[in-house]
């Protein structure tokens, strides 16, 4: 599993600031420690306050691209911005992300295939987020469909069933790991799986506590991304950790920093 | 309908090493030789590129050697005392890709030479042939780590290939090729792990080095152990494919001295007549242990008997054609 890092996101109060200010030293900063700590992906996103969000992307994609090679995760919901964002990407991207409703499939997919994008494509629909996994799957499996019929590869898409807090929606856990599990069943090659990891602890104590212990037991599911904070390094011990016990990388003493390095 | 033949598709490839260095680099061989590059498992053309034929290097002592079986007299007997003529033998006459130069003699319990003798034996060879050439210490730790800096800093700008760091004891090695920008053999007990963790000490001493390794995954001759090494060499080849830097890195064996201390090179057709004949058997043995591990990978092969050579580089030969569709 590869790590997609979560940090320089609007939603955080130094990010909001620097977009305003247009501080590009607090984004390179943030790229360059998640980089190190091993990220191999960076989410960009500008967060709901900013004024004009496909500049706002522009600004952070072009400053970011700056100090790393590493591909980017265009975070918004706002096409428009993620649009903006892949025209001037260096190396093939990430969308996110999609729901499973036709007008966002086919204004994401067709411009996944044009830019040569992989996209994260959400188990959800205009009737919201299904509580069980089989009605999660039937989800992905109209996405995957969709996908395929714009001509995007299905190994470039990333299916996030969607994690809920552990104490709002604890009975979700179990039926997002059968969900991981059973979408590698629908298609060879099949999609790749994702998920937002912080979500499953928020509003807990506890929170990295809880982030580690199910990102390790959505490895086991076969889960292969998770949007998340690199620069947790118990987390990204855990992760490394997972990957040598699921005979993902050979193990050597120095296996944690290794997975750092990549 | 036409049929979809599946092809593995790997996200990586092995990294390439250059042994040696012309005259406009800084050197004095005529020529170098890359080796590694690969981007699929062995001779599977069909599947990536084999951007680089596995070479043979003979090996030479520098000594008479005391070991070694009467039978090969007839090919090295007349040079034994001489490593630079020897050393030309092999090249010229023998066909060596490269030469690998043992310091046997600077076994505290052999001659005990100091480390300006090898350097200056080391200069001799330099200056006899133009291949690139290998250098090994003598096997003693504590003799070798002296004599690394001396041997380094005597062949400063030929891009040897030097050896060997082993996982408790690499440093004294790995400063001397960095200061003289050489590359350097890291040898591990058939054990991939401990492969994999040498690598990375190397690595973190100098960036530069990581690509400069030439693993030595310790060999076992046919009948010794030798499918332990074969997967050991399998397994770090497809971890390489598949993206782990830590073992992405060309692979030498010592076929020779491993194929002509087991009893099949060495007892007689008198005491074993149903063996078949002694040096016809011996060199089968030593030809049919370097094509297994031409199989698992090897890029250089450190070979013995130049008639097992040449049936290696015949093999290889075969090997190298395209088999792509």
């Amino acid at each position: 599993m590869i790590i997609i890092g979560e940090r320089i996101n609007g939603m955080f109060k130094d990010i909001a600031k620097a977009i305003r200010d247009k501080d590009s030293a607090v984004i390179q900063d943030w790229a360059r420690k998640q980089e190190q700590n091993g990220a191999r992906y960076l989410d960009i996103n500008v967060g709901p306050g900013a004024a004009d969000p496909v500049a706002a992307m522009k600004w952070l994609v072009e400053v970011t691209q700056e100090v790393t090679d590493l591909p980017l995760c265009l975070d918004s919901t706002k096409y428009d911005a993620i649009e903006a964002g892949l025209k001037i990407c260096k190396r093939p991207a990430m969308i996110n992300s999609v729901p499973a409703e036709a007008p966002k499939m086919e204004r994401v997919f067709s411009m996944a295939a044009e830019y040569g994008a992989e996209v994260i494509c959400l188990a959800m629909n205009e009737e919201g987020i299904p509580k069980d996994a089989e009605s999660r799957v039937a989800l992905a499996m109209e996405l995957v469909a969709t996908a395929d019929a714009f001509g995007v590869p299905i190994d470039s898409l990333y299916i996030d069933p969607l994690v809920l807090p552990c104490n709002v929606a604890q009975d979700h856990g179990p039926e997002v790991l059968e969900t991981l599990r059973q979408i590698k069943l629908i298609s060879d090659p099949p999609p790749k799986t994702v998920v937002g990891l912080s979500n499953v602890s928020q509003g807990t104590k506890n929170r990295e506590l809880i982030n580690r212990t199910f990102a390790v037991m959505a490895m086991a599911n076969g889960l292969d991304a998770a949007i998340a904070d690199a620069c947790d390094d118990e987390l990204m011990a855990a992760v490394a950790t997972a990957r040598i016990l699921l005979n993902m990388d050979i193990y050597c003493d120095s296996y944690i920093d290794v997975f750092k390095k990549g | 309908m036409a049929v979809e033949i599946l092809k593995e598709k790997y996200r990586s490839k092995v990294g390439e090493v250059v042994l040696g260095a012309t005259k406009e680099q800084g050197g004095t061989r005529s020529h170098t030789i890359t080796v590694g590059g690969e981007s699929a498992l062995p001779f599977l053309h069909f599947e990536g590129a084999i951007p680089n034929r596995p070479v043979i290097a003979l090996e030479i002592y520098d000594m008479v050697p005391e070991d070694w079986h009467p039978c090969l007299e007839k090919y090295y007997g007349d040079v034994y005392a001489d490593p630079a003529a020897w050393a030309k033998k092999c090249v010229d006459e023998y066909g060596a890709d490269l030469v690998q130069v043992r310091l046997r003699s600077a076994d505290p319990d052999v001659k005990d030479s100091s480390p300006e003798d090898c350097a200056a034996t080391v200069k001799k060879v330099l200056e006899a042939v133009g291949v690139p050439l290998i250098v090994i210490g003598c096997g003693k730790a504590e003799k070798d780590n002296l004599i690394y800096p001396v041997v380094a800093e005597a062949a400063a700008g030929e891009n040897l290939l030097l050896g060997v760091a082993e996982l408790e004891n690499y440093k004294a090695i790995t400063s001397a090729c960095m200061a003289h920008q050489h590359n350097i053999i890291a040898q591990s007990p058939i054990d991939i792990n401990i492969c994999k963790q040498l690598n990375i000490l190397i690595a973190e001493m100098s960036t530069a080095m990581a690509g400069r390794i030439v693993i030595d995954p310790t060999i076992a001759a046919l009948g010794y152990g030798i499918e332990y090494t074969y997967s050991i060499m399998e397994r770090a080849r497809i971890g390489a494919l598949q993206g782990d830097k830590m073992l992405a890195m060309p692979m030498i064996g010592n076929i020779g001295h491993e194929v002509w201390r087991t009893k099949e090179a060495n007892t007689s057709t008198e005491e074993a007549p149903g063996w078949g004949e002694q040096e016809e058997r011996a060199i089968l043995w030593e030809a049919t242990t370097a094509m297994a591990y031409l199989q698992a990978g090897m890029d250089i092969l450190v070979m013995r008997h130049p008639r097992a050579a040449a049936l290696i580089r015949k093999n290889i030969d075969e090997l190298m054609q395209d088999n792509s569709y």
